[in-house]
């Protein structure tokens, strides 16, 4: 039952089978176990992240090939959602017009954009990804008509999603249980099926094509698979989850702007927490993401210490501002690909294999 | 050009877009005032772009931190040129010259050494690994642009251009920028020292025969990874000298216009045909004429002319207009 599920992928390692179990209780249960607006705010965060960092490691992790369209794809979903309820008020029917009319749009232009770039060489992928969508960004803030420009939308949404709406008039386990906590397990149940299916995807026989293509292309293309055929398929794969998972975020904040959704700084996160949490293993995005959202508000807090306590040395204390907490993220990463690169789980899971072989199992 | 068989086609592009759009503009002293401009503008990002054709095209290494070197020129420019206001408040020409020539020699001399420390600690433990290599130089990117904000402070900086170099010349009725005219001819002066260096000199011959066949230019007794550093170190100086002239040509610098040039450099590169110098100079002709073109009629969609370009071109040529043959 479990195997199936997991779709064979195993966590192969004790620790991080463990890990993920808390993982998954601690997010079922976080509105009753971590009280409180804010936390209850980053665990959604989390599970955003999590379909968002597993979307892209399909196509890092598994395909091979980098993409800096990923946070414009995010930013149609939300925009999806965010546009379709302004223009036709706080309805179930406006919510999946949003949702299909996003789809649509990132299906079109993921197939365009793969059937231009990646018909030569997966170079021209990154490239072409990272120009395309630094003209969307600018596009989503001019027309502003449609898009609420820099201000964004804030929207509604149907009554049951809505913290006014309360579903029993006492608290349960000394939590009431309102619209706000309905949303929060939307987000639970759409995060897990979607995360789920990535899984399932990525240890299909098209899975394992995509690894093949990521380990040697023209093998592949020898054995008679189209690679430009499988990277395109994969790259609009990736673009429609990570859409699904910008849905996400419009339903979760109630609003949508340019920089929540598509900024550059997004795009950084993303690429960080694949590659800390491990390229090529889906539950590497869960544990990424936790291990990020977590650490977003740390290092900041931590920085400012070490700002301040650096205060007599004007340089040093400049280098360690909260505000400069991007250059230690980026140290972070160059750091992690150079020795880290199979990232957490990677290491987890060859601890774990080199223990069984070396105890002669 | 002693080979016969040149390809002019792609050549013949720039005057072909230049008279394609001259009935949509109508009046010949706006054509020209944007023609000059456009090509002021594409002269300018080639001097940045040529540093990373370059590079690419003999070692196959995508530097997606280019932009930083183009930001640290700008950022340079800003400080020695702050420094030298009672030159750059002259109203003389020679005088601001004086004043513009160490601010280019500096940037370059910065960007350059920096470029160095770059290739040796960022790109050096990753060659012939694309994948890492973008993610790579793309974190290079982020910490250098966080330092620069440590250094200039995160805001926007005016560069005010030097006095003489301020307002128009009239020829006819078409305004040209005077700024612009002394763009076109560093650019030129770039771009003639480029094919001299890489034509007539045994470096340059070295690095044409690297990016043609690498192996056998090293199995000859070549160390083509000097050769190599001295080219990346090169681009990077040029880059620097490119910011030098594109913060002038905006007259503002923030920490995020390597990211913005960069997008720019890399649309002007796949036009080009990756690795091709020549490819280089007419993909940033026809992006710079495409920009002023665009943001004249239809300001709107001028966000989109460059990849529209960039999207017929390939169409056309999948892999740019002088594909570099054995990649």
């Amino acid at each position: 039952m479990l195997e199936r599920l997991l779709s064979n992928d195993m966590p192969r390692s004790r620790i991080l089978a463990a890990l993920l179990l808390v993982l998954l209780l601690g997010l079922a249960f976080a509105p009753f176990v971590f009280p409180g607006v804010k936390a209850l705010n980053v665990a959604a965060k989390v599970l955003i992240f999590i379909v968002l960092v597993a979307s892209f490691d399909l196509l890092l992790g598994y395909t091979g090939i980098v993409s800096f369209a990923h946070t414009m794809f995010f930013g149609i979903g939300a925009y999806g959602i965010a546009i379709a309820c302004t223009r036709m008020g706080a309805t179930w029917e406006a919510l999946l017009v949003g949702l299909v009319g996003a789809l649509g749009l990132s299906f079109l232009l993921a197939l365009v954009i793969g059937l231009f770039s990646l018909r030569v060489r997966a170079i021209f992928f990154a490239m072409i990804t990272l120009a395309v969508a630094s003209a969307f960004l600018t596009l989503a803030s001019q027309l502003s008509t449609l898009t609420g420009g820099e201000d964004g939308l804030t929207f509604r949404l149907p009554e049951i999603l809505t913290p006014s709406y309360e579903f029993f008039e006492d608290e349960i386990l000394g939590v009431m249980i309102d619209g706000r906590l309905a949303s929060y397990y939307l987000l639970f149940a759409l995060s897990l099926v979607l995360l789920l299916t990535l899984l399932r995807i990525v240890n299909s026989p098209f899975g394992r094509v995509l690894q093949a293509i990521r380990e040697n292309e023209f093998r592949a293309e020898a054995i008679g698979y189209r690679v430009v055929v499988y990277r395109t398929i994969s790259s609009i794969l990736s673009a429609l989850f990570a859409c699904m998972a910008g849905a996400m975020l419009a339903l979760w904040l109630r609003y949508n702007g340019p920089d929540t959704s598509m900024s550059f700084e997004i795009m950084m996160d993303v690429l960080l927490i694949v590659v800390i949490g491990g390229m090529g293993t889906m539950y590497g995005a869960a544990i990424g993401a936790t291990l990020f959202m977590i650490a977003q508000s740390y290092l900041q807090d931590l920085l400012r210490l070490g700002s301040e306590a650096a205060a007599s040395l004007p340089w040093l204390s400049a280098l360690l501002s909260p505000q400069r907490w991007l250059l230690w993220l980026g140290v972070l990463f160059v750091l992690s690909v150079y020795y880290f690169p199979t990232g957490v789980v990677g290491r987890l899971r060859l601890r774990s294999a080199l223990r069984q072989s070396g105890g002669g199992k | 050009m002693k080979n016969t068989d040149f390809d002019w086609k792609p050549v013949a592009l720039v005057p072909l877009l230049a008279l394609l759009v001259f009935p949509l503009i109508g009046s010949t002293s706006t054509w020209l005032t944007l023609t000059v401009a456009g090509l002021a503008m594409g002269l300018i990002v080639f001097v940045i772009a040529s540093g990373l054709t370059l590079v690419f095209g003999l070692m196959d290494v995508l530097n997606f931190g280019h932009g930083l070197f183009i930001a640290l020129g700008a950022f340079m420019a800003t400080t020695v040129l702050g420094s030298m206001t009672d030159w750059t408040q002259s109203d003389q020409l020679w005088r601001n010259m004086v004043a513009v020539f160490p601010a280019m020699l500096v940037a370059m001399a910065v960007a350059g050494a920096v470029g160095l420390a770059f290739e040796r600690f960022i790109v050096k433990p990753v060659y012939g690994q694309h994948l890492k290599q973008i993610l790579i130089t793309m974190g290079g990117m982020i910490i250098g642009e966080e330092l620069i904000k440590v250094i200039w402070g995160p805001q926007q900086i005016p560069l005010p251009l030097p006095m003489a170099m301020r307002g128009s010349i009239l020829i006819g009725d078409a305004a040209i920028e005077k700024y612009r005219l002394l763009a076109v001819v560093v650019g030129l002066l770039v771009f003639g020292a480029l094919v001299w260096t890489l034509n007539r000199t045994k470096i340059g011959l070295l690095i044409r025969a690297g990016v043609q066949d690498r192996e056998m230019v090293e199995s000859l007794g070549y160390r083509i990874r000097r050769l190599f550093v001295g080219v990346f170190v090169m681009g990077s100086a040029l880059a620097g000298l490119g910011g030098v002239m594109w913060g002038l040509y905006q007259q503002t610098v923030t920490p995020q216009m390597g990211a913005q040039v960069n997008v720019l450099i890399f649309i002007v590169i796949i036009i080009g045909g990756l690795g091709s110098t020549a490819g280089a100079l007419i993909g940033a002709l026809l992006v710079g004429l495409m920009a002023n073109y665009t943001g004249f009629l239809a300001p709107k969609v001028a966000l989109f002319s460059n990849i529209a370009l960039m999207a017929a071109i390939l169409l056309w040529r999948p892999q740019g207009v002088y594909p570099v043959t054995n990649r």
